[in-house]
């Protein structure tokens, strides 16, 4: 059974489509990108598979494992192994990074009806993790996302992908922001998870990110469907060419 | 328990009942007008002067501060015209239309009315309240978010002239208005003037305020300005509280502002005894952007009050409210703000603040800056400092040679400027700057 | 449904109608009849064996009262009190003295048992061995009106500090009541104090004598447990020169249809050098989802930082009472004096609160910080007032004032009164207050996380408080981060 089922999705946020009938299928232990121009509807995709409130399905099913996620709440599809790297990632104040990743950790665990992590343990593993992407272990105890650079917010939600160890994980524009070094080390992170059971939603505008996270497959979005699905050389096709060839084939 | 029992009259309320009944049948109007006279002046004979134990009048006890009160003035003859006749001037350099109150009564013939804009309409009160005029009984005194505010009940049991003014649907007006009132003589007297100003949909017009009088005279002015905006106009009005050096003044506008449209309001107090700035306005239509700003400059004993209840009656409006104050010697600085979230304004965004710059030992300041909210999704919130001059600054502006006095007159100008920046017509924020200096230079 | 719809669809279902505390206590009392006359003021005064003069001070209190008028400035709207309806002393029938725990009532050491009190003598009392260097608490238990156990004593002893109900530190240490009763908040203060004076029935005493650091933490819980009994307590603490003492005060009440009084006064005495830290976890009943019943809480508590370099710190989490009118203030009189206020006050269901602070800056170089952060949800209203004030003398005064307001959902009102009066051109204040709601995108990143809603709305709030959570001693701040947790748990179904 393939891992995540996208069926002519139709999405609209206020009466307006963004996603028009959108097919997509991955299997597990592949990398798939899309690429797009600005306004295709990719994040909309991101946001929609997460379950963000304000967007409407009119048409079509999700799938995950074979059964479909739309009635689901955001937290069950956590709990079911869907990660959202946030092209935005939101600040919350006073919570400190390390309370928040543990909470997190044991709410999916929980509702899985996993143990709890023991204290310790779990310490040693984000310190772990957080060493591999070259966090500073202070900024554990620092509010989530706040005061971070636009570099330090995409590792950590590379950290907290590491820590909950999902099983579809997208990543929304994550390498919008980064200096190369930054880029380096983020995409090393998510290398490090690529495994059989694992696969990764690469939502990108560049094709620089694929360089360093190269996919199995590439598809190009506009006007809210996949226009065409080729190998990683699609990506780079794009980036010699642009987008603009594929504005027509939306129509 | 005693609380209940009346309190005895002051000398001033005692004056101002007696003052009525001598007068009520001299002032204008009859029928609809003597009775929304009759109505305010019962509620003043209950209430009586505001106090310190009504909340919002906590920090400016009018019972405390009139002693007593002025005779009403008399209509202006020739040698107060006379006098009159430079109201307002040091605003030339603007290049406003000047319409001239000379005692609370309107003096065409000291009024610029030639060649009026298309659409723009200027008249007397007094006259509109004789004629009965039912535009004007239709509006007035209505659609006031401030019915029980007593400042304006007394105005309305004793309005005399003032301006009524429209302008309208989608007329532009380019040169800005100026209502000029004067108080012209050498008696210490009372004046009541009420204005009424309606700016049509889509009209844009900008409006100057000033109000000056003699020094050493202790005279009395209670102005009221009833102010309706049509959606989509774009509106200024700038308010210049410039008394005579002993003088009581209390000024309200009351605002009711419509749908989509731009609102820019400005009050600049540096003359005056007493001086009470009211702003009650209500935003009641949505997607209205209004900048309610105030500086004043205040020395020796000045005492200058200024009060503004915002009212987001309807969602998606943002409002903006920054006031500074400078004070000097043993003035004392008052500032209540207010903003009133209803509960359906969702999304509104409002922003208030009030700096006080303290520049001797015996000045004050008080601040309220208020936020009553009843809806969730709101983006509300506001500041307020109070404090001497920042003295690294002054160190810093002395280290590179600049003496003392001109050190702290650059940084109380720049503290002012932050200020006087929000008006739009730059002429008028000159005019006011250069009365910044002035008010600077005299310091010595 | 949407995420934030969910989330506020809980809150408005939150726990006003689970208060866990709501058990009620058989035991015998033992009550002045209801109403309220000089008899009534006498019949305290005689139970208590207190001096003469103490019967006298009370008097005058309650003729004084009699003269004044409930204050309405608040923003609160209560039915009106009969105050010839309540009871104005109730107390646990007893033994005369109490020399250990033994002596008090089993049913009322249940009642702190079920509510999670420390009164850990007992376990030393039995032998239990404590953990070494494990932070001790001594308690005044408050009983309705009266304090039935305060432990530690004798340890307290040793270092000379004197922790006992008030109405007993009347008998054994008159002159030290004397000298302090009454010097912060007068008699003639307000409504609600005044009445207070006249029929108080204890509350706690504590003295810190020179130089002491008070060895341990003390601690008062307060628990209403009779029907229609007003609850009067009156607490005084003196830190003498150069010493530290941290107070805890608890509180709970029974869940009643009718409407309880509480009218409490805490005075505050800080010498030189001296430092007190008084924190307070209060969890009233605050009435059911339509506001029946619940706890009219009218507290007058001050502080006085009386002589040089003292310092006051005033912790509060308010997330009880039906209406709550309290503003625990400092008076720095003494130079280089500072004062504190922490707040967290949540409110709920039909809960008003009017709540807030006074720094009063007379002494020079001054200081003073004020952290708020109100929260409201359901149909509550949750309003801030605070004063902060330089006089002439007060040089250099100094204020930061920060007041957040978070609301929950669109019935209920957050309002933000504060009064900022400078009398002196050296002072310094700095306010800055906002209101907003939780952000629907902090919701959502949550959630995607792994969080339920109610989850991530605890979260988010905890995190919003945190400054003030911080303020409290650990004890407390687990306590307190449950209570808040508990009282924006939904009946998630």
């Amino acid at each position: 059974m393939s891992l995540l089922q996208i069926k002519n999705l139709h999405v609209e946020i206020d009466g307006k489509k963004i996603l028009n009938g959108l097919d997509l299928t991955i299997e597990k232990g592949t990398v798939h990108a899309i690429m797009g121009p600005n306004g295709s509807g990719k994040s909309t995709l991101a946001y929609v598979l997460a379950g963000k409130a304000d967007y409407e399905v009119t048409e079509g099913d999700v799938l995950l494992d074979g059964r479909s996620i739309l009635d689901m709440a955001p937290d069950e599809r956590a709990a079911k192994g869907l990660f959202l790297a946030f092209q935005y990632p939101v600040e919350i104040p006073g919570v400190a990074t390390m309370t928040f990743l543990r909470t997190a950790v044991n709410a999916q665990r929980k509702k899985r009806g996993e143990g709890e992590y023991s204290t310790p343990d779990f310490l040693k593993k984000v310190r772990e993790a957080a060493a591999k992407l070259e966090i500073d272990p202070d900024m554990l105890k620092r509010s989530v996302n706040v005061g971070f650079s636009g570099g330090e917010k995409k590792r950590a939600e590379i950290l907290q992908m590491t820590m909950f160890e999902p099983r579809l994980a997208v990543l929304d524009e994550t390498d919008s922001g980064l200096d190369i070094d930054a880029l380096k080390v983020v995409s090393e992170g998510v290398n490090r998870l690529r495994s059989p059971e694992r696969a990764f939603l690469v939502i990108t505008h560049y094709q620089r990110l694929l360089d360093h996270i190269v996919p199995d497959v590439v598809h190009v979005m506009s006007r809210g469907r996949i226009v065409k699905t080729g190998g990683k050389e699609l990506a780079l096709e794009l980036e010699a060419r642009g987008y603009a060839q594929y504005a027509e084939a939306a129509e | 328990m005693n609380a209940e029992v009346r309190q005895i009259r002051t000398v001033a309320e005692q004056g101002l009942l007696d003052s009525y009944l001598a007068s009520k049948a001299k002032l204008p109007g009859a029928g609809d007008v003597m009775a929304l006279r009759e109505a305010a002046f019962k509620v003043f004979e209950q209430q009586g002067l505001p106090h310190r134990r009504i909340e919002e009048w906590k920090y400016t006890d009018l019972r405390a501060v009139m002693r007593d009160s002025k005779p009403l003035a008399l209509p202006p003859d020739a040698k107060a015209k006379s006098r009159a006749k430079d109201a307002g001037q040091w605003l030339a350099a603007v290049g406003a239309r000047r319409i001239v109150f000379v005692d609370g009564v309107f003096a065409p013939d000291l009024s610029d009315l030639s060649a009026l804009e298309k659409g723009l309409t200027i008249g007397s009160l007094a006259d509109a309240l004789a004629k009965a005029d039912p535009h004007v009984l239709k509006i007035l005194g209505r659609a006031s978010p401030a019915k029980d505010d007593p400042a304006v009940t007394l105005n309305t049991a004793f309005m005399g002239d003032g301006a009524v003014i429209r302008v309208a649907d989608s007329a532009v007006i380019d040169k800005p208005l100026h209502l000029a009132f004067v108080t012209s003589g050498d008696k210490a007297v009372s004046i009541f003037a009420r204005s009424l100003v309606m700016i049509g949909k889509g009209a844009k017009a900008t409006l100057i305020e000033s109000h000056e009088g003699p020094a050493g005279i202790e005279y009395q002015v209670n102005h009221a300005l009833e102010l309706s905006v049509g959606d989509e106009a774009q509106f200024d009005h700038i308010k210049i509280a410039h008394e005579g050096d002993k003088a009581i003044h209390v000024g309200t506008l009351i605002a009711d502002i419509g749908a989509k449209a731009r609102i820019g309001d400005f009050t600049f107090t540096t003359g005056g005894a007493v001086v009470r700035n009211q702003i009650f306005m209500r935003l009641g239509g949505q997607e209205t952007n209004a900048n309610i700003s105030g500086a004043s400059l205040l020395r020796a004993r000045q005492h200058a009050d200024n009060t503004l209840v915002i009212d987001h009656a309807v969602p998606h409006c943002t409002s903006r409210e920054t006031f500074k104050s400078v004070v000097d010697d043993e003035a004392r600085s008052v500032f209540q703000g207010k903003i009133i979230v209803r509960p359906d304004a969702q999304k509104t965004d409002g922003k208030m603040a009030t700096h006080a710059l303290l520049l001797s030992e015996g000045a004050e300041a008080d601040a309220k800056p208020e936020l009553e909210i009843f809806a969730d999704d709101v983006v509300c919130g506001h500041g307020a400092t109070a404090g001497a001059l920042d003295e690294d600054l002054l160190f810093y502006l002395k280290a590179r040679g600049i003496p003392p006095k001109e050190a702290e007159a650059l940084l109380i100008q720049a503290f002012i400027g932050a200020a006087v920046e929000t008006i739009a017509n730059e002429a008028l924020r000159e005019a006011l700057m250069s009365e910044a200096e002035r008010w600077l230079a005299a310091r010595g | 449904m949407p995420a934030v719809q969910e989330t506020v669809d809980q809150v408005r279902r939150i726990d006003v109608d689970q208060y866990k505390y709501g058990f009620e206590t058989i035991i015998e009392s033992d009550k002045a009849p209801k109403g309220l006359n000089e008899d009534t003021v006498r019949f305290i005064s005689e139970k208590k064996n207190e001096p003469a003069w103490m019967l006298e001070w009370r008097l005058e209190a309650f003729r004084r009262w009699l003269t004044m008028r409930e204050p309405t400035w608040a923003r609160v709207d209560y039915p009106k009190i009969d105050y010839q309806d309540y009871y104005y002393y109730s107390a646990p029938k007893k033994k005369p003295a109490l020399n250990s725990l033994d002596e008090v009532d089993p049913e009322i050491l249940r009642t702190y048992e079920k509510l999670g009190i420390p009164l850990r003598e007992q376990e030393m009392l039995a032998g239990v061995v404590r953990p070494e260097g494990e932070r001790r608490v001594a308690v005044d238990a408050v009983f309705d009106s009266v304090s039935v156990a305060t432990t530690f004593q004798a340890e307290l002893k040793k270092s000379g500090v004197i922790f006992m109900p008030i109405s007993e530190a009347l008998r054994e240490h008159p002159d030290l009541v004397k000298k302090y009763i009454g010097s912060v908040v007068p008699v003639t203060d307000n409504f609600f104090a005044t009445l207070n004076s006249a029929v108080f029935s204890d509350g706690s005493f504590v003295y810190v004598p020179p130089g002491v650091r008070c060895p341990m933490e003390l601690s008062t819980y307060f628990r209403i447990n009779e029907k229609d009994t007003g609850q009067f307590e009156r607490t005084l603490i003196i830190a003498d020169k150069g010493s530290y003492v941290s107070y805890l005060e608890g509180c709970t009440a029974p869940m009643r249809d009718e409407h309880q009084l509480h009218a409490a006064v805490v005075e505050l005495v800080a010498l030189e050098d001296a430092e007190i830290k008084y924190s307070t976890v209060q969890n009233w009943y605050p009435g059911d989802a339509e506001g029946k019943g619940g706890i009219f809480n009218f507290v007058t508590k001050r502080g006085d930082c009386r002589e040089k370099n003292s310092k006051i710190s005033w912790t509060q989490v308010e997330t009880g009472s039906a209406i709550t009118w309290k503003y625990p203030s400092c008076i720095l009189r003494g130079d280089n004096s500072r004062g504190e206020f922490y707040s967290i006050a949540i409110s709920n269901g039909r809960q008003q609160v009017d709540s807030g602070t006074k720094m009063i800056h007379l002494g020079k170089n001054t200081t003073s910080r004020i952290i708020s952060k109100g929260i409201a949800a359901g149909k509550s209203q949750n309003t801030y007032r605070g004063l902060v004030s330089a006089h002439r003398k007060a040089s250099n005064a100094r204020n930061f004032t920060n007041c957040d307001s978070l609301l929950v959902g669109d019935k209920c009102g957050a309002h933000t009164v504060p009064y900022l009066e400078a009398k002196n051109s050296s002072a310094v204040f700095e306010h800055e207050a906002t209101t907003s709601k939780i952000s629907e995108d902090m919701l959502f990143y949550c959630r995607q996380r792994g969080l339920s809603a109610e989850e991530a709305t605890a979260l988010v709030v905890n995190g919003f408080v945190k400054d003030v959570l911080q303020q409290l001693p650990m004890e407390f701040a687990v306590e307190a981060q449950k209570l808040i947790s508990i009282s924006l748990e939904g009946s998630v179904g």
